[in-house]
């Protein structure tokens, strides 16, 4: 559903992300994992539309989307959750929801309806319904902002380290609802430092270092793959037969 | 049937975007590992991050089998030994021997593209599969053996040699599927007939051959012997192995596994690509392998490239069989000639046997090629006007299909040596 073909983009002189190529079908949940400063956001940005790219061609339903702008690309059925949640705290959890919904208001949707929906899918912020947002845990807010997104009943849903800040209980939660909204059929781009968490549940992914994809495939032979292992993943494979020894 | 539908009956633009994505991280994995690749890369002012379009795989260098033993044993390979499970090597009969590497991504990977190719014959997980390739150094064997494994079907691990245990093998056993080269499998099919077995009461239902140029003559003679499915699969270790490409049950060309290889037909004197549909020399770049990554491998095997829909549904282009080497085509007397055209007219021509070999010397300033042909003994009990009656046809047959007029020595049955793996046709007495 998404193609994209050498994808440059940056911030004024400098470049940021150079001819990346990738592509997700529909239903994958496709991850891309790097450090810090690899280039991730910039990558989710640009297909948002909010940075220009300054090369190179995105296609959503094979449709160009390189110079359109950020509301149309979400009207177009693709909705990012940002890094940190981004939430209008002093919004209740509600409005929160009903304003991701806005890209929807001249189609005639019923909104309790649409509200249901996401209740049905977090039931906690049903609980928390008129709550404001800032007063929401980190999991709670991670949860709104996904709700907020998917209120623009979008194809495909971009997210953006959703395991930052997080306990590690709530990171299992959080990708045990990525993992159920593909199995509803949404089609996932996810943005991770946790390879780990992020390559076990994702169908395929790209490896992004210093702007450029340097790896890509199923996910589970980057899981595999040894450079992987060693940059990402936290495993020193060279030290560990050394270990094993000292055991 | 398909082993991965999605991949095999992919739309050909989405091939495409892969295609690129792969190209691109192999390029840049090649350019930061492999410091062959880098220098090349800077010499030829290429930057392999400005690499944007599959047309532009022309400006990329060769990596000739040359540059692999210039490098040997581990200079090209692109990840620390450590992560190598397994190494293999060319048997070496052209010279030195070249050294491949694989990770355990890559022997993965090689094991489902054989997959691919042993189901689009129609072999499956009921089969009882005898690899009579040699197992060792040489791919043939462990990239069949792997592939079998991968579908489920029950090895045989035979390898090769020793026909008379295969024989038994495949009787006691109920081989199903025989794999092996084509003229092995011939030699078996003569050696049962010589020994009355009776072949249909074999189990034997599909054979897949490779590792050696075959005609369509020689496919008819194995189909008619063995009574089976007969398939031309297509493979080089310097690239994977076999599971490169593989016929479908068509049984016309042989589908190439585009998301993993990118394919090239050049012409070897000029290097630039030939006409579409014509015959050259295949260039491959892997996609996908980690450990021994090449970018446009002259194999120096000469086919050319079907690009019409197959009826089998499968997306992927398909490669001719290989009709012979850039370097066991002759050139004789100026003309082109490859062992296999001879091979073809020999297999219409009644009263020969599928075995020949070719002597080429040269005799003052000029070639001289004779052909040295096996007869059926009744033959050589008759008298000399039949001999030399089939001596004159076989002449003349391959005058016309050769372009040039080479000598024809009848032989008795069986007085050739023999092979059990790669045939050796050709000796090349001239000294150039």
């Amino acid at each position: 559903m998404l193609k994209i073909k050498n994808l440059e983009a940056g911030y004024g002189k400098l470049r940021v992300l150079k001819r990346i190529s990738m592509h997700i079908d529909t239903g994958e949940i496709v991850t891309i994992i790097g450090a810090n400063g690899a280039g991730k956001t910039t990558l989710l940005y640009t297909i948002a539309g909010m940075i220009k790219a300054t090369a190179g061609e995105i296609s959503l339903y094979n449709q160009n989307i390189i110079r359109t702008n950020p509301e149309s690309i979400v009207a177009a059925g693709c909705s990012l959750v940002p890094e940190g949640r981004q939430m209008f705290s002093t919004l209740s959890v509600k409005e929160n929801l009903v304003l991701g919904g806005y890209v929807q208001r001249k189609q005639k949707v019923d909104q309790k309806e649409e509200l249901q929906k996401i209740y049905d899918i977090f039931p906690v912020l049903k609980e928390r319904e008129d709550q404001l947002a800032g007063t929401l845990s980190g999991g709670e807010q991670q949860m709104l902002a996904m709700g907020r997104a998917l209120m623009a009943h979008p194809k495909l849903i971009m997210m953006d380290e959703p395991s930052t800040g997080l306990a590690p209980l709530i990171v299992k939660d959080i990708f045990a609802i990525i993992n159920r909204l593909r199995d509803a059929g949404n089609t996932v781009l996810l943005v991770e430092q946790n390879a780990k968490a992020a390559l076990a549940i994702a169908d395929r992914g790209y490896v992004l270092e210093t702007g450029k994809i340097i790896l890509q495939g199923p996910a589970e032979d980057l899981l595999n793959n040894q450079d992987v292992q060693r940059a990402y993943l936290g495993r020193d494979v060279s030290t560990e037969g050394a270990q094993c020894e000292l055991d | 049937m398909y082993w991965e539908k999605d991949k095999e009956c992919m739309a050909r633009e989405d091939l495409e975007q892969l295609q690129l994505e792969r190209l691109q991280s192999t390029l840049y994995r090649v350019a930061t590992h492999v410091p062959f690749y880098r220098k090349k890369f800077k010499e030829l002012n290429i930057d392999p991050d400005g690499f944007g379009f599959l047309s532009e795989l022309k400006t990329l260098p060769f990596t000739t089998k040359q540059d692999l033993r210039n490098n040997y044993p581990y200079g090209l390979f692109a990840v620390p030994l450590r992560d190598v499970v397994r190494v293999h090597a060319s048997s070496g009969t052209t010279g030195q021997a070249t050294v491949v590497g694989y990770t355990q991504n890559d022997i993965k990977t090689w094991s489902n593209l054989v997959a691919r190719v042993l189901t689009a014959t129609g072999v499956g997980k009921d089969d009882v599969v005898q690899i009579a390739f040699g197992y060792g150094l040489f791919t043939g064997g462990f990239g069949l053996h792997y592939g079998s494994e991968c579908i489920g079907a029950s090895v045989i691990p035979i390898s090769s040699g020793n026909t008379k245990r295969q024989i038994q093998i495949m009787q006691d056993f109920k081989t199903t599927t025989l794999i092996c080269t084509p003229s092995y499998a011939l030699l078996m099919a003569d050696m049962m007939i010589e020994n009355d077995i009776n072949i249909n009461a074999l189990s034997l239902r599909y054979g897949l051959f490779g590792g050696e140029p075959w005609s369509e003559q020689m496919r008819e003679e194995i189909k008619k012997k063995l009574n089976i499915i007969a398939t031309d699969n297509y493979g080089l270790s310097e690239v994977m192995g076999p599971g490169v490409a593989g016929e479908c049950q068509e049984c016309n060309g042989l589908h190439i596994n585009e998301d993993h290889f990118l394919f090239e037909v050049i012409s070897p004197e000029s290097l630039e690509p030939v006409g579409p549909g014509e015959v050259g020399e295949l260039v491959i770049t892997t996609l996908t392998k980690e450990a021994f990554p090449v970018i446009r491998y002259r194999t120096r095997d000469l086919a050319h490239i079907i690009d019409e829909p197959c009826p089998c549904g499968r997306t992927f282009k398909r490669m001719s069989r290989v009709i012979g080497r850039t370097d066991d085509m002759l050139i004789i007397r100026g003309v082109n000639v490859y062992p296999t055209q001879i091979e073809s007219v020999l297999f219409d021509i009644k009263g020969t046997e599928p075995h020949y070999q070719i002597v080429v010397e040269r005799e003052g300033h000029l070639d001289k090629a004779t052909v040295m042909v096996e007869v059926v003994e009744s033959i050589f009990f008759d008298q000399m006007k039949k001999q030399r009656q089939l001596v004159d046809h076989i002449k003349k047959r391959l005058a016309t299909e050769l372009g040039i007029s080479v000598d024809v020595k009848l032989v008795e049955e069986k007085s050739l040596e023999r092979f059990e793996g790669k045939a050796t046709r050709v000796i090349d007495k001239r000294k150039l």
